[in-house]
């Protein structure tokens, strides 16, 4: 009777417990197999454990080479998308102009549009500018639909700060340029560090969008949809499994780094 | 610093604003206003919520630009001078402290920005006067109210400003911290030598840390003057119920002789020196003759008898009575008013005196005081209680500060009341 | 960059001092361009690589032509029809599937948000992070990892096969026969499994800034726990259900990785016809005509819910 009452009790805590294993299951997986060593071509039954993925994790033609692709245009779509989104997003939330609902619509539209729309349109515009598909195309497709995310997270941060933080500054003598680097941007540090994170992923990650811009060039993601049909190697694992890791990691430290600053002193 | 243009005399004013305004669309936040503060002084700006003294700190700090006037900041013209370039620093409401930087580099900012390499000693020193000098690593968020509000003003002080500015630099921490902070402004203060400008809305933090007070009421200066003077000798309605009580008669003036002025209201004769009347009276006119609660003297009916000759006296009933501690309030039913308000001592309590009893008040009429009659005698009851959180940034603030305005009778806009303070305004 | 200096939100239509300086004035100028010079290039990428496609999309939907002679504005609004007719089963598949996964997803991350945000104590942090984690994932590796996991003779199907879970799925039509892959399960299980995370995020945001004491105070007011939340909890948290649900039903119902990796040619969705007409069968009109006839849908299925949902403050 006990144990049903506190069941009862924790009813929710167990049906929140259950969906996050649902999230993680299919991580857990990928990590088992990456140390399969599958009989046929096919990684989707255990045959004996190795570690032979992850000493070759380059064993495999063209996968190295998409994984670096994917990370140059992570790295350059997320410094492009992050330095025009602040800029937009401080002109939103600083500023009372002509335009501005006009200017909110455009940056919320690109997130709630179908990310096959989205491809299909800018695909067929390239088409019919006969403009060579490849690395600058997806380039620019991924700034295109980074820059909506940035511009929202940093805004949002700009509007929680306080104006008078920077009336501060200028009462001590900070021009307005000191004022915006001593002072703005360290404030508006955390949300412009979000957009570029969430840019990163996205970018890094995006599969729809690229295919339809890519031509000839493979990223990451278009290489494990490519080797899906023939049988998926096991170092798509060992990457997506190293990603996954240093992603824990990455936020582990940050959150481990900002503790200790709270606990000094 | 003097320039060739301004005497030497308007130079030993630390702040000088002249005609000086500020309006937001058709709102009037402040009305052109001339205001002289001394060299060296401790000034307060005081007021309710919405009365305009946060804007006028604000065109000082040069934060928001007047419509009107112009700002001289030790005999230099400064109106045209963005805030970063003005000798002035502000402790903002809130703090307004940087979170992201320690206590140290928050209160080396200033210095920092205007190129000083070696901050080291002054910080030290200043950290020392505001006794934070061991929590000179901690982060804001890491302090208590009472500590942040020191970071705050040794941040601004540390740069030698002409002029501190303080916008309700009191107004977040709790009663007793607060009184404690006041003995150490005021210390430091008198420390430093610096010339300190303190908004307020708290009357009694007004009175007790500054040497010169104005009470500021929609947007206009109603009146200035050492605090003793302000409490003594209110000029308008508004100054009279919003620092401390008074209890407010309305009555006719039946004759006028010697310098004192005869009054009567609903059979009650009182007497007035005419030097203490703030308008004109000649019989048949009517004033408010004003005094303060704990001038009055009560006295149970019985002993009617043992009330001096020449003393102004009021039959009445008390109707409340509520016991403070070391006086008791009593609220008496009288002819001349229904409320009147008397403080007294406790030293030797009469227990007579309960709610019913038959009571006569007495007062010296030198304790009585004159107001035009044409003021909302209600003027600045309301506000009083009042707590300014108008953070006076921008359009919003102004217009939301205009919506809260206390209770503006007409009386606020007679001459009298104008011509008041810009004499004030000049001679300070 | 002085957007600093101008100090939050100073109208650009604030009254002019009655007798400014001219450097005052020109300075007030200056402010005036600045927001303009922020916006410029942000602006300016959206318009041309969001705004000027669609445009030309729509254009190219009512062209017609061939890929060896080029395509030509004729105003054949028929292609629409022709979409429309042909393919009107794979809207219907998208919107049901889509609406299916947007349902369990709130279901599902509902309870999860709750216990994050009241529950978790300090374990908050760390199941923050788990579910967030996925993400870092490429979500086709995640997506490959339901087919092992759903794979015909794997410990999941063999398990729901001997508590003939399979033969109920199977007679309700969402299962056939012994296979959980390439069927309508399976294609619903992977997007909600892939839009969970979008749900759960805002669902947590607006529920962490619930008082919990208003729990408290509802059930001081003699309200059981189930009244608490249906009267307190759940409205409160309405800005994050409305935000979560428009997360998850617009992506999902333009995806078709879920529907092309676990499903057959049975559970193909719209994204997958936009997808095989453009890439492949190389007939841009259709194409175009598809995605607009989405965009459409889905511009009205979500003004309509938002309309029901009563919440206009999401943009």
């Amino acid at each position: 009777m006990r144990l049903i009452r506190r069941l009862r009790a924790n009813l929710v805590v167990i049906a929140g417990v259950l969906a996050l294993v649902y999230l993680i299951v299919p991580n857990l997986v990928v990590l088992a197999f990456s140390f399969n060593q599958p009989k046929g071509r096919f990684n989707y039954t255990w045959n004996h454990f190795s570690t032979d993925a992850w000493q070759h994790p380059c064993g495999v033609a063209g996968m190295c080479g998409s994984l670096t692709l994917s990370l140059k245009i992570a790295v350059y779509a997320t410094v492009a998308a992050t330095v025009l989104g602040t800029m937009t997003a401080f002109a939103l939330a600083r500023y009372r102009f002509r335009g501005r609902g006009a200017t909110n619509m455009l940056i919320f539209l690109p997130m709630a549009m179908p990310e096959v729309v989205m491809g299909a349109s800018l695909g067929t515009l390239f088409l019919n500018m006969r403009i060579q598909f490849g690395f600058w195309t997806i380039l620019i497709a991924h700034i295109m639909f980074c820059l909506s995310f940035v511009v929202t997270a940093v805004k949002a941060r700009v509007m929680s700060m306080d104006p008078r933080l920077e009336q501060a500054a200028q009462d001590l003598y900070a021009t307005p340029a000191q004022t915006f680097l001593r002072v703005t941007l360290p404030l508006a540090a955390p949300g412009i560090a979000a957009g570029a994170l969430l840019s990163f992923a996205l970018s890094f990650d995006d599969y729809i969008i690229t295919s339809f811009n890519a031509g000839n060039s493979v990223t990451f993601p278009m290489f494990v949809w490519g080797s899906a049909q023939r049988g998926t190697p096991v170092q798509v694992n060992v990457i997506g499994t190293a990603m996954f890791v240093i992603a824990v990691l990455l936020v582990l430290a940050g959150q481990l780094a900002g503790g200790r600053r709270k606990a000094r002193g | 610093m003097t320039t060739p243009s301004t005497s030497t005399a308007e130079s030993d004013d630390a702040v000088r604003l002249t005609g000086i305004s500020r309006a937001y669309g058709a709102f009037t936040a402040v009305h052109p206003l001339d205001l002289a503060v001394p060299a060296g002084s401790f000034f307060a700006l005081l007021g309710a919520s919405g009365c305009g003294k946060t804007t006028t700190l604000r065109m000082i700090a040069g934060l928001e630009t007047p419509s009107t006037g112009t700002v001289h900041l030790g005999g230099q013209d400064v109106t045209a001078l963005p805030p970063y370039k003005r000798p002035v620093n502000t402790v903002f409401q809130n703090y307004a402290l940087f979170p992201h930087l320690d206590v140290y580099e928050n209160v080396a900012f200033g210095l920092r920005r205007r190129g000083i390499k070696s901050v080291r000693k002054q910080v030290g020193e200043m950290l020392d006067l505001v006794q934070l000098g061991p929590l000179a690593r901690r982060r804001p968020h890491q302090l208590s109210g009472g500590q942040q509000q020191r970071v705050a003003v040794a941040r601004a002080l540390i740069n030698r400003p002409k002029v501190l500015l303080l916008d309700e630099p009191l107004g977040a921490l709790d009663l007793k911290l607060r009184r404690q902070m006041q003995l150490e402004l005021k210390r430091i203060q008198t420390e430093v030598g610096i010339t300190f400008v303190h908004v307020t809305h708290d009357q009694e933090e007004a009175m007790t840390m500054a040497d010169t007070v104005a009470v500021m009421n929609a947007g206009r200066v109603e009146q200035m003057g050492a605090p003793a003077d302000l409490y003594e000798n209110p000029a308008s309605t508004f100054v009279a119920n919003f620092l401390g009580t008074s209890n407010l008669i309305e009555a006719e003036v039946t004759g006028a002789a010697d310098g004192i002025l005869r009054l009567t209201r609903a059979g009650q004769e009182l007497t007035l020196p005419a030097a203490r009347c703030r308008t004109g009276a000649a019989p048949g006119d009517r004033v408010l003759a004003g005094v303060r609660p704990e001038k009055i003297t009560l006295v149970h009916g019985d002993d009617a008898e043992a009330v001096p000759a020449g003393r102004n006296r009021i039959s009445g009933r008390i109707t409340a009575s509520s016991f403070i501690g070391v006086s008791t309030q009593y609220v008496v039913d009288s002819p001349v008013g229904p409320d009147l308000e008397v403080f007294v001592q406790n030293v030797e309590r009469d227990t007579r005196l309960v709610p019913g009893a038959p009571v006569v008040l007495h007062w010296n009429p030198e304790h009585t005081f004159g107001l035009d009659a044409e003021q909302d005698i209600d003027a600045g009851l309301d506000a009083g209680s009042d707590t300014d959180t108008g953070s006076g940034s921008g359009h919003g603030g102004g217009a939301a500060r205009g919506r809260t305005e206390p209770g503006t009778g007409p009386g606020d806009s007679t001459g009298s009341t104008d011509s008041t303070d810009s004499a004030e305004g000049a001679a300070v | 960059m002085t957007a600093a200096a101008a100090g939050p939100l100073s109208p650009p239509a604030a009254p002019a001092p009655a007798e400014p300086g001219k450097a005052q004035r020109r300075a007030a100028a200056r402010r005036r361009r600045v927001p303009y010079l922020l916006l410029l290039a942000g602006v300016a990428w959206l318009l041309v690589f969001f705004v000027a496609p669609l445009v030309y999309q729509a254009s190219t939907s009512v062209q017609t032509g061939t890929l060896e002679d080029g395509f030509k504005v004729t105003w054949h609004f028929a292609t629409y029809w022709d979409a429309l007719t042909e393919y009107w089963p794979h809207f219907v598949r998208s919107l049901v599937y889509s609406g299916i996964a947007t349902v369990l997803c709130l279901v599902i991350g509902y309870p999860l948000a709750y216990t994050i945000a009241f529950r978790a104590g300090r374990w908050r942090n760390l199941v923050l992070i788990l579910v967030i984690a996925p993400f870092f994932t490429s979500f086709l590796i995640r997506t490959l990892a339901w087919e092992t996991i759903l794979a015909d003779q794997g410990p999941v199907v063999s398990f729901l096969n001997d508590l003939h879970v399979l033969d109920v799925t199977s007679w309700l039509g969402i299962t056939e026969g012994d296979r959980v892959l390439a069927t309508p399960l399976a294609v619903v299980c992977g997007l909600t499994y892939n839009f969970l995370p979008f749900m759960i995020l805002p669902l947590y945001t607006s529920l962490e800034r619930v008082d919990g004491r208003l729990h408290e105070a509802a059930g001081d007011l003699y309200a059981t726990p189930f009244t608490v939340f249906r009267k307190v909890t759940f409205p409160l948290s309405m800005p994050g259900v409305v935000a979560g649900t428009l997360l998850t039903f617009i992506p999902a119902s333009g995806d078709y990785i879920n529907a092309e990796l676990l499903g057959s040619t049975n559970q193909q969705m719209i994204g997958n016809v936009i997808e095989s007409q453009f890439l492949r069968v190389l007939d841009y009109p259709t194409a175009a005509a598809l995605s607009f006839i989405l965009m459409a849908v889905i511009l009205a299925v979500v003004t309509l819910y938002i309309r029901r949902a009563g919440t206009e403050e999401l943009v």
